[in-house]
């Protein structure tokens, strides 16, 4: 195995979790595509791990595992703003959330 | 090895092809399903890794937990169940050209610096190993990661409450 194949996959991951980030404009899917944004840099921290041998493999996954404590915080978080925008304009369409445009 | 590497394969194609059906489909329901298979795929890379303990907190934590809060946040913003041709912005031709260019930046980048790297997995990483690290040279991260959580859990109650 190529280390190259684990960072171009992780790359790939990334680049689709930028364009749903970009293109989409419901915000629960908005919110999806960030996990893939963070999952594609736990297999980054992962393979460079291993890549340098077995100390550092144990390193590369505590940090991932640091990751994943993070995401579930953000997607708590941000799930209940999600629901409070809901609330608050009956829409979670993110072209409309636009009241600090000038 | 060759084993390994069609494992790879295997994976990496259902993960691609499932990681763009999350940014491209129609329906939201689907595209939390699809998550789940991205996610799946990154339990087996981390198996494939040798990351035994990290591949069962992806499947514990993303796929038990926060997968399900995704679908409490579809059902909870009474988003269409079923097709729904209006869950892309305008902005679709900006969002592939920015995709796809940083996926070329980063490609071209990383087949040149490490672009005939072998990688070999030594020794299996078990999980008193990642233990001991979390709990001796990582202990105060750990607890940052701890209050960082409570404090996260305290906000979203308090930000989502009716009051």
């Amino acid at each position: 195995m190529y280390l190259t194949q684990f960072l171009l996959l992780a790359a790939f991951l990334f680049c689709t979790g930028v364009y749903g980030v970009i293109a989409r404009k419901n915000a629960v899917l908005v919110l999806m595509s960030i996990e893939l944004i963070l999952n594609a840099v736990n297999i980054n921290l992962v393979a460079f791990g291993a890549f340098q041998g077995f100390e550092t493999s144990i390193v590369g996954q505590v940090f991932s595992l640091f990751v994943v404590a993070v995401a579930a915080a953000e997607v708590g978080v941000g799930l209940a703003i999600v629901l409070l925008i809901f609330r608050n304009r009956a829409s979670i369409d993110l072209t409309e959330v636009d009241l600090m445009k000038g | 090895m060759v084993a390994q590497n069609i494992v790879f394969g295997v994976l990496a194609a259902v993960m691609g092809i499932s990681a763009i059906r999350v940014v491209t489909t129609k329906n939201v329901v689907h595209a939390a399903l699809y998550l789940v298979l991205v996610l799946a795929g990154v339990a087996g890379i981390f198996l494939l890794l040798a990351a035994e303990f990290l591949a069962v907190v992806q499947v514990l934590v993303y796929i038990g937990a926060i997968v399900v809060l995704f679908l409490f946040g579809v059902m909870l913003t009474r988003a269409t169940i079923g097709r729904d041709s209006d869950l892309d912005n305008d902005q679709r031709w900006l969002g592939a050209l920015i995709g796809g260019g940083i996926f070329a930046g980063l490609a071209w980048l990383l087949i040149d610096a490490f672009g005939d790297e072998k990688l070999r997995i030594e020794g299996i990483g078990r999980t008193s190993d990642v233990g001991l690290a979390i709990f001796q040279t990582y202990v105060i991260p750990f607890e940052v990661i701890s209050v960082l959580l409570l404090a996260a859990l305290v906000g979203a109650v308090v930000i989502a409450r009716k009051d």
